[in-house]
Formats: C-alpha cells, sequence, structure tokens
C-alpha cells in the first residue's frame, strides 16, 4: 500500500498530484498487479482532501487501464507501467550523464543545466503535437 | 441537479449600497464549494439569503429545489453555521445536542454521540469553557447531525490553529464522503480550499466574477509571458484576465477553452490562488480595454 502526500508548492492541482504519484509508484515498482490503493475515505482521512478528488484521479487511472474497482472492496492495480522497457534505461542514463558532465564543463551550473533541459523537453513536445 | 440557483439575485442595505447585486449561480449537487472574495464582497450576505436569514431585495435564490426558509421541510435541508461559530455560552455539549435533536427532524443522535467522542469533548463541559477549535468542532458536529442536504459554512477555519483547522477539514471531508452532503464554504484560507473544493465561487463588489468547477476553470486559464507586445492580436476565444508590461516583457493571464501554441509566448498554468488573485486584484471589464494598455 502506498501514502499520498500533498505538497503545495508543485504547482499541481491535488488530483494531478494523487495520479502522478500512483504512476510514479508503479514507474518505481513500489505498486505491483493486484495490489491496492489506499480506501477513498482514508485518503480523504489522511490529507483532509475532497473525496471527488480522489474519486476523479482513481477514475483517471482507470480510464488509462492502471487500475479497476471492485465495487465494494476498493481500487486494485491492474497494469504495469514501466515506462518503455527496463533494457532501454541504462544506455538512456549513460548518454544523459556524458551529456551532464559535458554541460559542467561548459560552465553550466545546476540551474542553468536545469532551465535548459525544461526548455528544450517543452519545446520538444510542442513541436510534437503542432 | 443543483443544490443553489440564483438568478438576478440582489440585497439592496440601504437606499444606494447594494451587499449583493446581479448574481447569477447554479451550483451542482454534491460539490464542495469554495466562495472567495474580499471583505465586504457580499459573501456573508450570499449565505444568509441561502438560509433564509434574508430576503432577496431583487431576483430569486433557490436552494435544494425550495425558497430558503420557506417551511421546516426546507429548514431541515440546509444547515448554516455562521462566521464565529455562535453557541450558547451557558448550555453544555450534551445540551446543544438535545437542542439539536430536538429541532431538528432528521438529527442523527447516533452520529452526533460518536463525533462528541472522537473529537474528545466532554458532554459537561459549558460551550463557552471550549476552546475555539472545539466550537467549531461543536458547531461542526450539530451541522452534520442535523443530516443536511446542503451545508453552508461562514469563514468555519478562519480563527482555528493550524492543527485544529486540519482536523476540522479532515472531519467535514469526511461527512462529506459518506453523507453525500454539498457544502458552500466561504474562506480566505485558499491554500486550505485548494485541497478541499472542488467548485469555485469568486465574488468581487458585491458581483460574481467566477464560478465554475476548480479542475475546468484552471485548465482554462494560463499564464503567458513573453517579450513585450500589444495584444491586441490574440486569437479568437482567448480573453484576457489580467495585462501586465515592463520595458520589456510582457505577462498575461489568458482564459482560453483551446490549446495555446504561439512560440513567443512562455505559458504556465495557474495555481488556484494565482487564479483567485488574478480576479481579485483586477476590475471587471468584458473586452480587454486595449486603449488603457498601450
Amino acid at each position: 500500500m502506498i501514502e499520498f502526500h500533498l505538497d503545495g508548492g508543485s504547482g499541481l492541482s491535488p488530483y494531478q498530484q494523487l495520479v502522478r504519484q500512483v504512476r510514479h509508484a508503479l514507474r518505481l515498482g513500489m505498486l505491483r498487479e493486484g495490489d491496492q490503493l489506499p480506501k477513498v475515505k482514508d485518503v480523504v482521512a489522511e490529507l483532509a482532501i475532497n473525496p471527488n478528488t480522489v474519486l476523479k484521479a482513481y477514475r483517471e487511472l482507470e480510464h488509462d487501464g492502471l487500475v479497476a474497482a471492485r465495487p465494494g472492496v476498493g481500487t486494485f492495480v491492474t497494469g504495469t507501467l514501466d515506462g518503455g522497457s527496463l533494457a532501454a534505461l541504462g544506455p538512456l542514463r549513460q548518454d544523459l550523464r556524458r551529456w551532464l558532465s559535458k554541460a559542467r564543463r561548459a560552465g553550466l551550473d545546476e540551474e542553468s543545466i536545469e532551465a535548459l533541459f525544461l526548455t528544450t523537453f517543452r519545446a520538444a513536445a510542442r513541436e510534437d503535437i503542432a | 441537479m443543483t443544490v443553489l440557483r440564483a438568478t438576478n439575485l440582489g440585497l439592496r442595505y440601504t437606499k444606494r449600497r447594494w451587499a449583493l447585486a446581479g448574481c447569477e449561480l447554479d451550483v451542482p449537487a454534491g460539490h464542495v464549494a469554495g466562495l472567495v472574495g474580499p471583505n465586504g464582497a457580499g459573501k456573508s450576505t450570499l449565505l444568509n439569503l441561502a438560509a433564509g436569514m434574508l430576503r432577496p431585495t431583487e431576483g430569486t435564490i433557490e436552494v435544494c429545489g425550495g425558497i430558503p426558509g420557506s417551511g421546516t421541510d426546507q429548514l431541515a435541508k440546509v444547515g448554516y453555521v455562521a462566521q464565529n461559530t455562535p453557541l450558547y455560552a451557558g448550555l453544555t455539549v450534551a445540551e446543544h445536542l438535545r437542542l439539536g435533536a430536538s429541532l431538528n427532524p432528521r438529527w442523527d443522535a447516533d452520529l452526533a454521540r460518536r463525533r462528541i467522542e472522537r473529537i474528545g469533548l466532554d458532554p459537561n463541559q459549558a460551550a463557552g469553557r471550549l476552546s475555539g477549535g472545539q466550537r467549531a468542532q461543536l458547531a461542526l458536529t450539530i451541522g452534520i447531525a442535523k443530516r443536511p442536504e446542503l451545508l453552508l459554512l461562514d469563514e468555519p477555519v478562519a480563527a482555528l490553529d493550524p492543527l485544529a483547522r486540519r482536523d476540522f477539514l479532515r472531519d467535514l471531508m469526511e461527512a462529506v464522503a459518506e453523507q453525500g452532503l454539498s457544502v458552500l464554504m466561504s474562506s480566505h484560507l485558499i491554500a486550505d480550499l485548494e485541497r478541499v473544493c472542488d467548485y469555485l465561487v469568486v465574488l468581487v463588489d458585491s458581483r460574481v466574477r467566477l464560478t465554475g468547477e476548480v479542475e475546468n476553470l484552471l485548465a482554462v486559464h494560463h499564464r503567458l509571458s513573453g517579450p513585450r507586445r500589444d495584444v491586441d492580436d490574440l486569437p479568437d476565444g482567448q480573453r484576457i484576465v489580467s495585462a501586465r508590461h515592463t520595458d520589456r516583457q510582457t505577462t498575461l493571464c489568458v482564459r482560453s477553452e483551446n490549446a495555446l501554441f504561439d512560440p513567443l509566448w512562455t505559458v504556465g498554468e495557474l495555481t488556484l490562488e494565482d487564479l483567485v488573485l488574478e480576479y481579485l486584484s483586477t476590475p471587471e471589464a468584458t473586452r480587454p480595454a486595449l486603449e488603457v494598455l498601450r
């Protein structure tokens, strides 16, 4: 079972944060097929948030085929998210490391690296949409 | 189903001054709606009208399908906790519950007793000697045990410390989950509202400035920033909520139902607090006042 938390400074709405935390847990293997998500009532009591928000997050996860609700029992994980094959992750990480040391050698500090990554990431995403 | 509907609702309290004017609202059932606005914007007036404590000067208001305060049936459907959680200082906690039981046809005595136990209130304690947090919890208990369809709360957590506030909101959310209760609550604490509200009503200068489901409102509002430019060339369907300029940069808050693709703008999302502040801090204009911007 995972435990949700809310980050006031994340810029994401509570509903988006819940969805993201489940997806993250699935990616990291903290949630596996058959695992139960926290009951709506418990999330409400834990975080003092609107039950509709939790329901909405669970519905979206269900729509994405990641979980399924069993009426009267709870919501269970039915899908996996390993973000592409795990085999591809190693080489990608190595490339990224090489790129990072290159960026540092070029004199970029952490903030500049982050800004460069984010703007490039967004620009690429936007070009893909357009 | 609509839990609160207002049509051209207005209340005038002196010859010229309107506490609320031209108010159009259609709040669906099942929501926890946050009522936000500066002091004096008309929040308490709207809650008082919904509870039937005030009569409109013009227009109509309908709550849970009836006219507020129009009979015992209607009174049973609506719970109201006014500002500063009014209780009888001389009555004990148990006496408050007895009073609640004799005044409310749908009173849930079991629920009230369980809640008092869980909060840890001594039934024999006089309400006047409770802490602010305990008083708020007792008032909420009475509001919930009445089993209303709609619970109206006027600044319920304003006087509470952060822990008492969290407890109060958690218990309120549990009641929403268990009873399917609708809530309309006013508050200045937007961080709290962000957690508990899925519907928003923004009142400014006695008028409704913004209303809708929080997720939808956040999805259609964007912050654009980019090199300084005139903003009269925005595509159709985009409406400027606010515009700020420096000599080099322009920052806009825009309402747009469509995705924004202009590569000159950096598009950012707004938090609920940003969104509320944008509407509170800019005067209403049906069209962007371009002359002023240039």
